[in-house]
């Protein structure tokens, strides 16, 4: 299950998108993208509150299934989930999926 | 809670008798198992027809007895993936051959009706606005059996030995 | 092999039919993901870290040619090209897109696959061995009772809501081949004095945060009283298993609460109001089953050829192929070949379409249109004449597919781990990619000997970790990826559970981790042992001093 990072500095909401089971975030207009640097960052508690009920009210909406917060570091304009998991979830699988042969 | 029984939403005739509550002196009642229990004796005497709530983890061997003088028992499936009634239910049927009516309460899916059905269920606490559409959907999904239950379809390995 | 009839199609023609309209009123919002979420388990589709995946089940890791052209289908055009298979002989499918898996599974329907109970808390694939019908020390072919089970068991009304999962294995051989005891049930198919052939029944397997090896509740069963025991037993279960915690509500954890005797108790109890009933299966049923299991039409093969024998002796890749990856058959002239999914650098598993459809025109062209799915995550050509294994080798190595490790440290099970599954607390595959590298030196490989090598990314232990001879499970700690090491697991009859080496080893150091204890094999080893021989004589110290000495 998603690790729960006590007082992190910023947070997005990453979802599953219903149809597709992309892993998505949820950016600034209230759309979601597959992008992790497009989601919209809190910084501080209320803003992710705020955000994690857009993410809620999309999954009311059919739009996606099982929204969360997640810590990042935002380093100029990117947005770099904070653990092996969700960079994961981010980035790809770490290993090729072509045989090596 | 509207009542599934026959493919139609119908009234609960029934007064269910909580833990605690008198039982009511005329009527149909619902007793839970350890009233039952309790006062079988007065139960018995009354001329009213008598029902009894089973919880799901109850032996229902223990109330084998009495059976004969039921006409409702109630089982219960407190949320969905708790399916020891199931069991209950057929060995109700099957072992115990009772005949009244067998009710499902509790965390019922639609999608579970069929199973129920099968296990020997009639009746079908179901928390639904269109119960008559649901249930004909539920029963008529899928109509090929592997297995006998406490139902009287024909499981396929015996429609094979006819072909 | 078995081949529906119109019931069998009937059923899963309409269960397709109810899985797209489940889907529908999940898209348009009739269901909500709660209520969805049963539902779509139910026919083997998870949502896991990325993307949606497929679990289709292949019963009792039996697979025609065209229905391993079938899941190539599939991979092509639903998911990116590939497929896995998994330690219980399904295939995964882990890029699916919820509103394409409706018609994914029509197209497995016209090929007799489904996803059916492969996930939720109901009967799941019945295992058997990866070679039944062909083995020679096999005494009947045990896939016929998997497929009354198989069939008995779906869409069960009593049985589809258990406190868990139910995974059951049966065998015929005096040696296992499938790790019998790590099933919820297991039966053991052998003859008793009097010369019947029947079932040992044993209960309470299960790998996991508590595993257990399966207990013998019954020594003796007769066949035609499989169906009435299993229900005995599944009835005792699902009203007796603990449904109050996840982690304790396996039928093992019962067995041992209750201990074997009082179990077994209960069980005998339960069958006797069952035993006779209608509920067992016809002798018309078994042997309609079992005549679709008759071997094929086997010729008269010769047992060597001149171009055989010159390319064993005179190509050592041939020779050495032929020593990992090819195994005796019952009948004079035939071969069992083991198509190798581990290649060096590869994830353990993993085929892709293009040679899914060419190991189906292999098994059309040199095996009688069959093919295995091993535990192990390899593929198996059950029937190939000894006079074909020349061409067979040379189109399998043409592929990718001839890697001679078949048991050897290459040969790793490994679940999908962090990379792909939700559950999962570290990754998995690249500590098996990293360390296939380090063996991909085939004369080491090969002195090396047999040595099972399993590695799990969490504590659920899909990859068999715990009855590894070099076991290995993925844990997280402090947000790192760590290695906790067990030694001297073994999946056989005398199964036993691996002993904990230590500490968990952090990512970097676990693969040279692993090159230590090798070292220290061979140099303790004498003549003619396997790691796990020597590993049971002289014991965990010295492995474990070594990995944590003081640098």
């Amino acid at each position: 299950m998603a690790k729960v990072v006590k007082n992190p500095a910023a947070q997005i909401v990453t979802a599953n998108r219903l149809r597709d089971g992309a892993v998505v975030y949820l950016v600034a207009d209230g759309s979601w993208s597959t992008n992790v640097s497009e989601g919209a960052v809190a910084r501080d508690a209320v803003t992710a509150e705020r955000l994690m009920a857009a993410g809620n009210q999309a999954a009311a909406d059919q739009v996606v299934v099982g929204p969360y917060l997640i810590a990042v570091a935002v380093k100029d304009d990117r947005v770099e989930p904070l653990g092996t998991r969700e960079r994961i979830r981010a980035l790809g699988p770490s290993v090729s999926e072509r045989p090596a042969a | 809670m509207p009542l599934l029984k026959n493919g139609e939403a119908i009234a609960d005739t029934w007064q269910h008798v909580a833990a605690g509550e008198a039982v009511p002196p005329a009527g149909p009642v619902v007793v839970p198992f350890e009233r039952w229990k309790a006062e079988r004796e007065a139960l018995l005497a009354r001329n009213t027809p008598l029902g009894v709530r089973l919880p799901n983890a109850q032996n229902v061997g223990e109330l084998a007895a009495d059976l004969g003088r039921l006409e409702l028992i109630v089982l219960e499936f407190p949320k969905f993936v708790d399916g020891r009634a199931f069991s209950q239910a057929r060995v109700l049927r099957e072992r115990y051959r009772y005949r009244g009516e067998l009710r499902a309460t509790g965390d019922v899916l639609r999608d579970q009706l069929q199973f129920m059905q099968r296990c020997g269920f009639d009746a079908f606490e179901i928390a639904a606005p269109n119960a008559a559409e649901i249930w004909r959907a539920a029963v008529n999904e899928i109509d090929v059996f592997y297995q006998p239950a406490a139902d009287d379809r024909v499981p396929a390995p015996r429609l094979r030995r006819s072909a | 092999m078995y081949s529906y009839d119109e019931y069998d199609q009937k059923l899963l023609d309409q269960r397709v039919a109810q899985f797209r309209d489940q889907v529908r009123r999940r898209i348009a919002g009739e269901l909500t993901e709660e209520q969805f979420r049963p539902l779509r388990l139910r026919n083997g589709l998870y949502l896991q870290l990325h993307a949606y995946m497929l679990r289709v089940s292949v019963p009792y890791g039996t697979l025609s040619s065209r229905q391993l052209r079938g899941l190539g289908h599939v991979a092509r055009h639903y998911d990116r090209g590939f497929g896995h298979f998994t330690t219980r002989t399904n295939m995964q499918f882990h890029w699916m897109k919820l509103e394409h898996v409706p018609d994914a599974l029509a197209d497995l329907a016209k090929v007799q696959l489904h996803g059916i109970q492969t996930s939720g808390n109901s009967l799941r694939n019945v295992t058997a061995d990866h070679l039944a019908g062909v083995a020679p020390d096999e005494i009947e072919d045990p896939r016929i009772w998997c497929e009354i089970i198989r069939q008995w068991g779906a869409l069960h009304p009593e049985f589809s809501y258990l406190p868990r999962k139910f995974k059951i294995c049966i065998i015929a051989a005096p040696h296992d081949r499938a790790a019998l005891r790590i099933h919820d049930l297991a039966l053991r198919l052998h003859r008793n004095e009097a010369g019947e052939t029947g079932f040992e029944v044993m209960v309470g397997g299960g790998l996991g945060r508590t595993p257990f090896l399966a207990k013998t509740i019954r020594e003796f069963l007769p066949k035609r009283h499989l169906l009435s025991y299993l229900e005995a037993v599944l009835r005792v279960y699902n009203q007796l298993g603990r449904r109050d915690n996840l982690w304790k509500a396996r039928i093992k954890i019962l067995v041992h609460e209750l201990g074997v005797q009082k179990f077994t108790e209960l069980v005998e109890a339960e069958w006797q109001d069952v035993k006779d009933g209608p509920v067992e299966v016809s002798e018309a049923e078994v042997a309609r089953i079992a005549a679709q299991f008759s071997p094929p039409n086997y010729e008269d093969a010769p047992t060597f050829t001149r171009e055989f024998d010159e390319l064993r002796l005179n190509d050592l890749g041939f020779a050495r192929w032929l020593r990992t990856n090819v195994g005796g058959h019952k009948q004079p002239g035939y071969a069992i070949v083991t198509v190798s999914l581990k290649p060096p650098g590869g994830t353990p598993g993993d085929i892709t379409a293009e040679q899914m459809d060419a190991v189906a025109d292999l098994a059309d062209r040199y095996s009688f249109s069959e093919i295995r799915v091993t535990h192990a995550q390899n593929l198996v050509l059950p029937h190939v004449r000894r006079a074909d294994l020349p061409v067979v080798w040379r189109a399998l190595a043409a592929l990718g597919l001839a890697t001679p490790n078949i048991g050897l440290a290459s040969d790793i099970i490994c679940c999908p781990g962090l990379d792909y599954c939700s559950l999962a607390n570290a990754r998995s595959i690249p500590i098996a990619r990293r360390l296939t590298e380090r063996f991909d030196d085939l004369s080491r490989l090969h002195d090396l000997g047999e040595l099972k090598i399993k590695i799990s990314g969490c504590i659920n232990a899909c990859g068999h970790h715990h009855v590894g001879h070099i076991g290995i499970l993925g844990v997280d700690k402090n947000g790192e990826e760590y290695y906790q090491v067990t030694l001297g697991g073994s999946e056989d009859l005398n199964g036993a559970l691996g002993t904990i080496l230590g500490p968990a080893i952090h990512a970097d150091r676990i693969v040279e981790a692993v090159e230590t204890l090798i070292e220290i094999y061979v140099a303790l080893r004498r003549d003619g042992e396997r790691f796990l021989d020597t590993y049971r004589r002289v014991g965990l110290a010295p492995f474990k001093e070594r990995i944590y000495a003081p640098a």
